[in-house]
């Protein structure tokens, strides 16, 4: 699954322009991500501050 | 908020703000939705622009220029410099805004013409009939109201999301997003009235360092390298912290900013029946500078413009709406958009060594117009042989 450190993120969007799937969307200082996503690590790739990581872990 | 405006805006940036002033000088009726509880902040932005750009659309006020620039300094990886200037010594050339104030002042002007502007309130889905565009979900407060348009501008800024919900694919190509930190460093020592360029495949990697004064001993210090090039501890953040001390040890960060530009082409088409992008939403930022403050205001008052008579005439379809799309690429800033993108895909190609010698065939450049293209005109002139490795690019600015 894609996590989201929020101790990390500047809530900035520059991710949500990358995502192919358009799953991100960032309402304030909160990025949510949608079931659209599919791991593939675009947005972590950018993002400014290292605040996306693709991990094992799944999703509950 | 109605349940239908002649122009519905989604975001309050200085796109959708003087495209919320314009229609309203039109005698629209027109509302302007902002999902932010504040117009402005956070900033994302490094503040500068030309004087005589920003002239055409608002008359300059201290309560929001930060500086005045006279010049600006290109510094190469091995540390030579060259200098820009006027070619009239004294006539100056750009400000550094605050965009917290200046961008609030957009928006309240917008408000002070008629217009209606909603705060924390957030476009979620597009209406669509048949396909079409007639207007757009909008949530506020947790409630959802349906609001219709005539025409619908999406002004949703490097994050926007409007157009993929249409069916229209605005996705920035990872390697033309320019990932972005700033601090704004205050107690440091830094040359006033003139803007810093940093270059270098080690400093900033298919991008570029920027040092703009703000006030006496503070200043913008950011950073913008190609997503291509970021990684795990090589980020903007990265970049930008030893830049920082190494040049501004004794600096003290009292804002960190951080965002994303595209340095993309446009989107192929900016308008579609009923809608049009405008600002970063366009994807119209400027490719080799990330300008896009001018670049917003010139495509929202230009869409509005547009929009009003395809309103007045009954047909808000894509074909009268092209007039937009036509018009902004035909114009001067279409036709610098076009050229820098070609410029920025040469640029990105420069090795350390090429960049050394380019800047220093040159200590100074006085020129007329303060712009890119003057700038390369110059660097060819005195570098023949650089019109012949960019030959195609030399033949399509020439
Ligand atoms: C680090 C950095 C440095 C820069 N430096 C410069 C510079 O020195 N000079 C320059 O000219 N340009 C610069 N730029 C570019 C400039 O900031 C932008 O081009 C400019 O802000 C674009 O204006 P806009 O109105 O199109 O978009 P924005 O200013 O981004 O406004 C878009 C607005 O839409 C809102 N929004 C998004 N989605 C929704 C929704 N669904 N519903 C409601 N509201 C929504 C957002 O909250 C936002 O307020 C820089 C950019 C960055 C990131
Ligand atoms: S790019 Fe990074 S800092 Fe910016 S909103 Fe996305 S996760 Fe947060
Ligand atoms: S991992 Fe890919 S699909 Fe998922 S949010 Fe990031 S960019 Fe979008």
């Amino acid at each position: 699954m894609l996590k989201v450190y929020r101790e990390i993120c500047g809530y900035c969007g520059c991710c949500v322009a990358v995502c192919p799937e358009g799953a991100l969307e960032l309402i304030d200082a909160y990025l949510s991500v949608g079931q659209e996503c599919t791991q593939c690590g675009v947005c972590a790739k950018v993002c400014p501050l290292g605040a996306l990581e693709v991990t094992n872990e799944v999703a509950v | 908020m109605k349940s239908q405006y002649d122009i519905l805006i989604i975001g309050g940036g200085p796109a959708g703000a003087i495209a919320a002033k314009t229609a309203k000088e039109k005698g629209l009726e027109v509302g302007l939705v902002e999902k932010r509880p504040a117009i402005g902040a956070p900033v994302r932005c490094a503040e500068g622009i030309g004087k005589k750009l920003l002239a055409d659309f608002i008359r300059p006020d201290e309560r929001w220029i930060a500086a005045e620039i006279e010049r600006a300094t290109i510094i190469a990886p091995d540390g030579t410099t060259m200098e820009l200037a006027h070619e009239m010594a004294g006539s100056e050339v750009g400000y550094i805004l605050d965009r917290k104030v200046f961008d609030r002042e957009l928006i309240w002007q917008a408000a002070d013409a008629g217009a209606e502007i909603f705060v924390k309130t957030r476009a979620i889905a597009p209406i669509l009939e048949e396909g079409k565009v007639i207007g757009a979900k909008i949530e506020a407060g947790g409630d959802v109201t349906e609001v219709k348009a005539d025409v619908v501008i999406a002004a949703d800024g490097v994050e926007s999301k409007f157009g993929k919900w249409c069916g229209i694919d605005t996705t920035v190509p990872m390697r033309e997003m320019e990932t972005c930190a700033q601090y704004v460093l205050a107690d440091i020592n830094v040359p006033q009235n003139v803007t810093q360029f940093y270059l270098g495949n080690e400093t900033a990697p298919e991008g570029y360092v920027w040092v703009f004064p703000k006030g006496k001993r503070a200043a913008n210090v950011g950073i913008g390298i190609s997503g291509k090039k970021s990684g795990p501890g090589h980020r903007a953040i990265d970049y930008l912290n030893s830049f920082v001390r190494k040049h501004f040890p004794e600096g003290k960060p009292i804002e960190l900013i951080v965002g994303g530009v595209s340095v993309c082409k446009p989107l192929e088409c900016t308008v579609s029946d009923n809608l049009m992008f405008i600002g970063d939403a366009a994807r119209v930022s400027d490719p080799l500078t990330g300008g896009g403050i001018y670049n917003a205001l010139y495509t929202g008052k230009l869409a509005v413009d547009v929009a009003s008579k395809a309103i007045a005439n009954g047909d808000t379809g894509k074909k009268a709406l092209m007039e937009y799309d036509r018009g902004w690429r035909s114009s001067a800033l279409g036709k610098a958009l076009e050229r820098n993108h070609k410029i920025k895909e040469i640029f990105i190609t420069l090795s350390d060594e090429k960049l050394n010698s380019i800047v220093r065939s040159i200590s100074k450049i006085n020129m007329k117009e303060f712009d890119t293209f003057t700038l390369i005109k110059e660097l060819i002139r005195v570098n023949p042989k650089l019109s012949l490795e960019l030959g195609a690019l030399w033949a399509s600015i020439r």
